[in-house]
């Protein structure tokens, strides 16, 4: 059946050609023959050119033909008869759309602004599907999460301290339903993006400066690239450096001082997770920075500032929103990243401040609920939804705000 | 004119054989002048000629420059400000600059004035700032349209406005001198005609050096007056010598507008 709808649509692909090869062709003939009985150059009368007619012809063929397709899905029969039937239809009615085309084809006829208008309906169409499916998502996210919320409360879910869903899966065990409570793993996830920020902030923030203020043209042409260069790594290969590389030395090092400390932990991860921002960080506020006009660099200058109070009193002021948007934006890469951290950071829901312990975050406990054999409408996986919709509504509020004050920021020198 | 004859006595700058470079390109072939002190002085000349890069040797501003080289002398009040002992962040201090395009930082009105006097440690109290601040935007002319809102943002004041605050900041450090490349080419007239009143008032405590491309204005503002052309100092003369009888043919055809 599959196979047979491949070939339907072939010979549609075929009508729709055909009808644009066969109208633009009849139209150039008309402009000709024209041409020769009344002297006038050959398009120069026609509203429009005879590839629009072509198109015309195709975009209608397609509709036609679409439609009936459609209708024969719908009702949905089988065996040759049926599949033989449906391509008769199909092959009639775009040969007959053709035909009738041609037809109603004069010099006047408008196809030029028919074709302007599909073509503008099919990008409205084509965004609008981009929308309702951005739109499925939350509406998903959203009505598994009230289903979860039915099981557990939601303040339970928001303050409760304890995480241990794992318990819910015996269902042997009477009385224990799991606990849901929240907060330790949004707080790893916090802590965790802590760690990365202080890591990646002052360090992107001052490759950023130094590129734009104090590199010369051709550092910076190298520069430049070579950082940008860690964002292109996949965040997989960031992980188990994480994990084979940054937990062990910190253990290590740690053992050193007397101290044991597990090789999974919020600075592993944080510290490899800070590595992956900086470019995203520094990019940004390098570009920010650069938009700040060299006139008022000029305008210190010219009062006697040095150029480390020109950097930190007016280029830092003025760049200082877009920098804002940048930390934003990285921070909802940080909470939102998952490979780095299901790698390296742990499974453990320890409600701490300690970075050297294992922590885990939203991420993680998504994938660890929804990986394996689940019941779907046990609470174990449906909580997976009520914390992608937390974690959704938080890096949803930040973009927002990142955008508005990096919109902000933009008129600003216009 | 007669009557600031006096002042000029005094001189400046001192400049012998100055040449700049940017890269292999001369941009000056060897300029030999003397700035008077008081009063304005205004540079002219096509396009190109190498004004603004004149200008610019006086606060050192080439130096920012990457690639510009500037040999000769250059003094001021008698001493060389190309030594290289001497720190460029103190000669602008002493020689103010006001761009063609108004560029106040983006900070607030009284932070845009207070910027200068604060690197340089000009005051010691909120209050003694506070009235330097209100000293500079008076002297500008700006005090009354601003002195509501001085906590607003400087870019947030029209073109004119923001002229008269750039001069009122470059005013706040105290400056000998002001350097001002085409201040009022971005200005509509009546903005122009209030930063002339506004050059009138201040030439009498500041040495002035005025780039214009207006002819009108530099024989309404300036006391004296220097043609450039293709990078060489062709004239320099009392401003009325200038614009009714210039000695060098090529003076003569640019002001009545048969070059340029
Ligand atoms: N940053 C620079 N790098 C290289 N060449 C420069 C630079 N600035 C100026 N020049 C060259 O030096 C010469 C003098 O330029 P300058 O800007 O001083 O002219 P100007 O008289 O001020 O012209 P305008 O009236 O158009 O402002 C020109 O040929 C210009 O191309
Ligand atoms: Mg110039």
């Amino acid at each position: 059946m599959n196979q047979n709808l491949l070939y339907i649509l072939a010979f549609m692909a075929i009508l729709v050609a055909a009808g644009y090869v066969y109208n633009r062709k009849s139209v150039l003939a008309q402009a000709r023959s024209g041409a020769v009985q009344n002297g006038r150059g050959s398009m120069a009368h026609w509203h429009s050119q005879a590839n629009y007619h072509g198109y015309f012809t195709a975009w209608i063929t397609g509709l036609v033909t679409f439609a009936i397709f459609i209708g024969g899905v719908f009702i949905g029969g089988s065996g040759l008869p049926f599949l033989l039937a449906w391509l008769g239809v199909i092959i009639l009615s775009g040969l007959a759309t053709i035909l009738i085309v041609n037809r109603k084809i004069t010099p006047q006829f408008r196809a030029r602004n028919y074709v302007e208008r599909f073509i503008k309906l099919s990008l409205i169409l084509l965004s609008v599907i981009a929308v309702l499916t951005t739109f499925g998502i939350i509406m998903s996210l959203l009505f598994e999460s009230l289903r979860f919320f039915d099981k557990v409360p939601v303040l339970d879910f928001l303050f409760g301290l304890q995480w241990s869903p794992q318990t819910a899966l015996r269902a042997d065990q009477a009385g224990q339903s799991g606990a849901f409570g929240a907060v330790p793993i949004f707080a790893g996830t916090f802590l965790i993006m802590l760690v990365a920020m202080v890591i990646a902030g002052p360090i992107g923030l001052m490759i950023a400066i130094y590129l734009s203020e104090y590199a010369s043209k051709s550092v910076r042409k190298i520069v430049k690239p070579l950082i940008e260069i860690l964002a292109g790594i996949p965040t997989v290969v960031y992980g188990f450096f994480a994990l084979l590389t940054v937990g062990p030395t910190i253990r290590n090092f740690a053992e050193g001082f007397g101290f044991s400390v597990p090789t999974q932990s919020a600075l592993a991860a944080g510290v490899v997770m800070g590595v992956m921002i900086i470019p995203l960080i520094s990019s940004l506020s390098d570009d920010v920075i650069n938009a700040v006009p060299q006139t008022i660099r000029d305008g210190s200058y010219a009062l006697g500032a040095t150029k480390s109070e020109t950097m930190k009193q007016v280029v830092f002021a003025g760049a200082l929103p877009g920098i804002i948007g940048a930390f934003l934006l990285a921070i909802s890469r940080a909470i939102g990243e998952t490979m780095i951290v299901v790698m390296a950071a742990g499974r453990a829901a320890n409600l701490t401040g300690n970075p050297f312990e294992a922590v885990t975050t939203v991420t993680v406990q998504i994938v660890a609920l929804l990986t394996g054999d689940q019941e779907f409408d046990s609470p174990k996986t449906l909580a997976a939804f009520a914390l992608g919709l937390v974690l959704f509504v938080i890096t949803l509020i930040l973009n927002v705000i990142a955008l508005t004050v990096v919109r902000k920021y933009r008129e600003r020198y216009d | 004119m007669s009557d600031i004859e006096s002042p000029s006595t005094d001189v400046k700058f001192t400049c012998r054989d100055v040449k700049v470079h940017y890269g292999d390109f001369e941009a000056l072939h060897g300029i030999d002048i003397d700035i008077p002190d008081r009063g304005v002085t205004a540079f002219i000349g096509p396009s190109g000629c190498g004004k603004s890069t004149f200008l610019r040797t006086f606060n050192r501003m080439n130096d920012t420059i990457e690639g510009c080289r500037v040999s000769g002398e250059v003094l001021m009040d008698g001493q060389d400000i190309y030594d290289k002992t001497l720190d460029p962040v103190l000669l602008r201090a002493q020689v103010g600059m006001v761009f063609q395009k108004p560029n106040p930082f983006p900070k607030s009105i009284y932070d845009n004035i207070a910027y200068g006097p604060r690197i340089h440690g000009l005051t010691s109290s909120k209050a003694e700032l506070d009235a330097l601040v209100e000293k500079s935007l008076r002297r500008a002319g700006l005090w009354d349209e601003v002195k509501d809102r001085l906590k607003l943002s400087g870019t947030g004041l029209s073109g004119g406005q923001q002229q008269r605050l750039v001069i009122a900041r470059a005013i706040a450090v105290s400056p000998q001198v002001i350097l001002m490349d085409e201040p009022a080419s971005a200005l509509d007239p009546i903005a122009t005609a209030k930063l002339e009143a506004l050059i009138d008032e201040l030439k009498e405590r500041y040495c002035i050096i005025i780039v214009t491309h207006s002819m009108a204005q530099a024989a309404r503002v300036s006391d004296k007056t220097a043609f450039f052309y293709m990078g060489d100092l062709i004239e320099f003369d009392d401003t009325e010598k200038i614009f009714t009888n210039p000695s060098n043919s090529r003076t003569q055809d640019y002001i009545t507008g048969r070059t340029g």
